[in-house]
């Protein structure tokens, strides 16, 4: 039977093939000289997906990054091995850039709030937020230093 | 299973065909690594190169434990000859068409294999296997969802390409199950049901799976299986595979690394 490989073949033959350290862009045999390199038409795009993550049972999910990817389901294999391949993780979502309604950046005065009104801002909440992710930090590098 | 009792060459044969294939099959996703078709997929499948290499290294171990020498080795040390790999994983890249069938049909047999192997009366094999299951379920749902993409939601080209990428390989991907001497033994020992029941088992789960990405399996019958790799009968391209694999450890075999 033949061969699964089409084997790539210059399209340039009288031109010397790009020789490299690598044996696989040497296969490739793709000229060394690139003068008539038409630009590429434009194609569909895929859309973007963002991706948010969860370390373990308890934690907020974190926006980790964006995937690229035709529907659903292939966002969650992309997002799975490009933010997961490392570490630990308990949960991972996907959900379609176009899917998040937010405002437009010309309107974001409307976050802005009158001063004057210290009664109003919770400040201790966020001390309380930051004592909690030292602890949970301090945790860690026992668990850590435990398994290590 | 205690050492120089009659069911070890059966264990290591079994271990070097599975080892063999990851190794191989490894290398040639590796291929892929800076050259593949978008950047996310690019790193999604080199990381499942790096599993298979992984995994491959790990049976190389048990292998080690059992008399044989040092993973790297047996790894990069040996011929075509002696390699126990199907034919399956020795074919070129190709496209990436071929790449991803052939991906997905040896998945879902290293997916029915392990599954096996989890009740294995040989413990090291079974508890790998508890230990890999996560790794290969997702190199599973990254192959199924490929081939069903690229065989149902894509256009008529990517149909097209998958339905004769399927025809290529799957006459390669029978020849996984090639039956060897040892099966009947293996079987009578708990240890693996054999190539066959195996065969049965992968063919229950591609079939649904490639009626659903509307594509068309051969006729079994029709088709002639690729065997002779595990009895060290390779294709023209394990040689030159296993050249370039090797060629940095083996112009220098004692450095310290």
């Amino acid at each position: 039977m033949s061969s699964g490989a089409s084997h790539h073949t210059s399209q340039h033959p009288k031109q010397v093939a790009l020789q490299s350290l690598d044996p696989r862009v040497n296969r490739l045999g793709i000229p060394s000289e690139l003068s008539d390199f038409a630009p590429k038409p434009l194609q569909d795009e895929w859309e973007p997906y963002e991706v948010f993550w969860r370390e373990r049972p308890g934690e907020q999910p974190v926006h980790v990054g964006t995937v690229r990817a035709p529907d659903p389901e292939m966002a969650l294999v992309f997002a799975k091995e490009n933010y997961c391949r490392r570490g630990q993780t308990y949960s991972l979502w996907v959900v379609r850039t176009a899917d998040i309604h937010t405002f437009h950046p010309a309107e974001i005065d409307i976050f802005e709030t009158a001063p004057g009104k210290m009664y109003r801002e919770p400040d201790a909440y966020k001390v309380v937020q930051k004592i909690l992710r030292l602890k949970r930090g301090r945790q860690h590098d026992q668990e850590a230093k435990s398994t290590s | 299973m205690r050492p120089g009792s009659g069911i070890v060459p059966a264990v290591k044969d079994l271990l070097y065909r599975m080892a063999d294939d990851a190794l191989i099959l490894g290398h040639r996703h590796s291929e892929w690594t800076g050259l593949g078709p978008v950047l996310e997929e690019d790193i999604a499948f080199s990381s499942i190169a790096q599993d298979k290499i992984g995994h491959a290294y790990a049976l190389y171990q048990l292998l080690h434990e059992l008399g044989e020498p040092e993973p790297d080795r047996i790894a990069f040390f040996r011929d075509a000859p002696q390699f126990r790999c199907c034919h399956l994983v020795e074919y070129p890249n190709g496209g990436y068409d071929f790449s991803l069938m052939r991906h997905f049909l040896y998945d879902v047999a290293e997916q029915c294999r392990y599954h096996l192997l989890e009740s294995s009366r040989y413990e090291p094999l079974a508890q790998l296997a508890r230990k890999v299951r996560g790794e290969i379920k997702y190199h599973v749902f990254h192959a199924t969802q490929w081939v069903l993409h690229l065989g149902a939601r894509g256009t008529e080209e990517s149909h097209q390409r998958m339905q004769q990428a399927l025809e290529q390989v799957f006459p390669l991907a029978l020849g996984i199950f090639e039956p060897t001497e040892y099966d009947d033994l293996l079987a009578a020992a708990s240890i693996f049901p054999g190539e066959r029941p195996l065969q049965d088992r992968w063919l229950e789960t591609i079939v649904p799976l490639i009626e659903q990405a509307t594509l068309r399996l051969p006729a079994l019958e029709a088709v002639v299986p690729a065997y002779g790799g595990r009895c060290g009968i390779h294709t023209e391209y394990l040689q030159p595979l296993l050249d370039e694999m090797g060629e940095v450890i083996r112009s220098e075999p004692e450095a310290e690394w």
